[in-house]
């Protein structure tokens, strides 16, 4: 796998991505500049963590034109994964490529610490290599990740189940107390209607290593993985069960 | 002509900050002050001389960069 990761003018954890990818996960990873037009031959992007263009009116909300975003949105258009972390959920969200908002956090800290996420969903690129239900320890360090959308929006995300993280206990249970922003539906991670872009507030990159506190973010780098391996054997086992 | 954008977030939307502030200025001994809503301002200058396109182009921007729709909603004045 070849992993594209985006650097936009502020990103601060695009070399946490690239680390991860390549020296923990081992395949290859790419820095692509926000300038650029064209993601290359990567198989998978993320757009990682930090404070693109300062933040400045919105967050994420000049990354959303910056010219490498046209070249993301066509390949998520054309099936391929797209994990978006932290500063990354938020300019998927404001790209329109993920439904929804941030607000600030509702008790006005940054957070920065160490929280269990419950997967909902294992049929995403990002989370095929965990159990459904499974908790993850990840961290979050954001000041905006109080998800909001409108109640119907709310619902939609329910019912196609696209709610694929949720803040929880260390159990696993939905609690106010283990929401650390307010989020509605305690909602920490989406993914879109095609189900190959996913956002997600907690940091899976920096969880990688035990040496770092938690190695639970290789579920999800090394779930794309799995996934494109999957996606890559698939029409050779149809084909085979057509001629059999 | 100049135009100014008032972006407030919509009134089902919880605002932290203005909460806050109302807060504040509650302990401050201002129990008139019954609510805040924190939000944006914008100042635009605009080639434009006609008020109708001064306003259209205000609002297009505003669509475009200045709100984002899901959270916000917004309100020009041109002159």
């Amino acid at each position: 796998m070849t992993c594209a990761v985006v650097v936009f003018p502020g990103s601060n954890c695009d070399q946490d991505a690239y680390h991860a990818v390549k020296d923990v996960v081992g395949q290859d990873a790419e820095y692509v500049w926000h300038k650029a037009t064209s993601l290359g031959n990567a198989d998978a992007v993320i757009l990682p963590g930090g404070f693109a263009h300062g933040d400045y009116l919105r967050t994420g909300a000049m990354a959303r034109f910056s010219p490498i975003m046209r070249a993301v949105e066509a390949f998520a258009a054309a099936g391929g994964p797209v994990l978006g972390v932290c500063n990354g959920f938020q300019i998927l969200l404001e790209a329109g490529l993920l439904p929804g908002a941030m607000l600030r956090n509702s008790g006005l800290k940054f957070r920065c610490e160490h929280v269990h996420v419950r997967v909902e969903q294992i049929d995403t690129p990002f989370t095929c290599r965990c159990r459904e239900g499974q908790v993850l320890r990840i961290p979050i360090a954001h000041g905006e990740g109080n998800y909001f959308a409108a109640p119907d929006v709310v619902d939609r995300l329910e019912r196609q189940r696209q709610v694929v993280f949720r803040y929880t206990t260390a159990e696993g249970v939905v609690t106010d107390q283990a929401n650390p922003n307010g989020s509605t539906a305690a909602i920490a991670g989406l993914c879109n209607e095609a189900r190959n872009v996913v956002g997600l507030m907690p940091h899976p990159e920096r969880a990688c290593e035990s040496a770092l506190g938690s190695a639970d973010g290789l579920f999800v780098l090394e779930s794309v993985v799995e996934w494109l391996a999957r996606r890559a054997n698939r029409p050779v086992l149809e084909r085979v069960a057509s001629v059999g | 002509m100049r135009a100014q954008v008032f972006v407030t977030l919509k009134p089902s939307v919880f605002d932290p900050q203005g909460r806050t502030i109302a807060d504040a200025l509650h302990s401050l001994g201002y129990a008139g002050v019954e609510d805040v809503r924190q939000g944006k301002y914008f100042e635009l200058d605009l080639v434009t001389m006609e008020p109708s396109a001064a306003r259209a182009l205000a609002a297009e921007v505003a669509d475009k960069l200045l709100a984002n729709p899901v959270i916000e909603s917004y309100r020009i004045e041109v002159s």
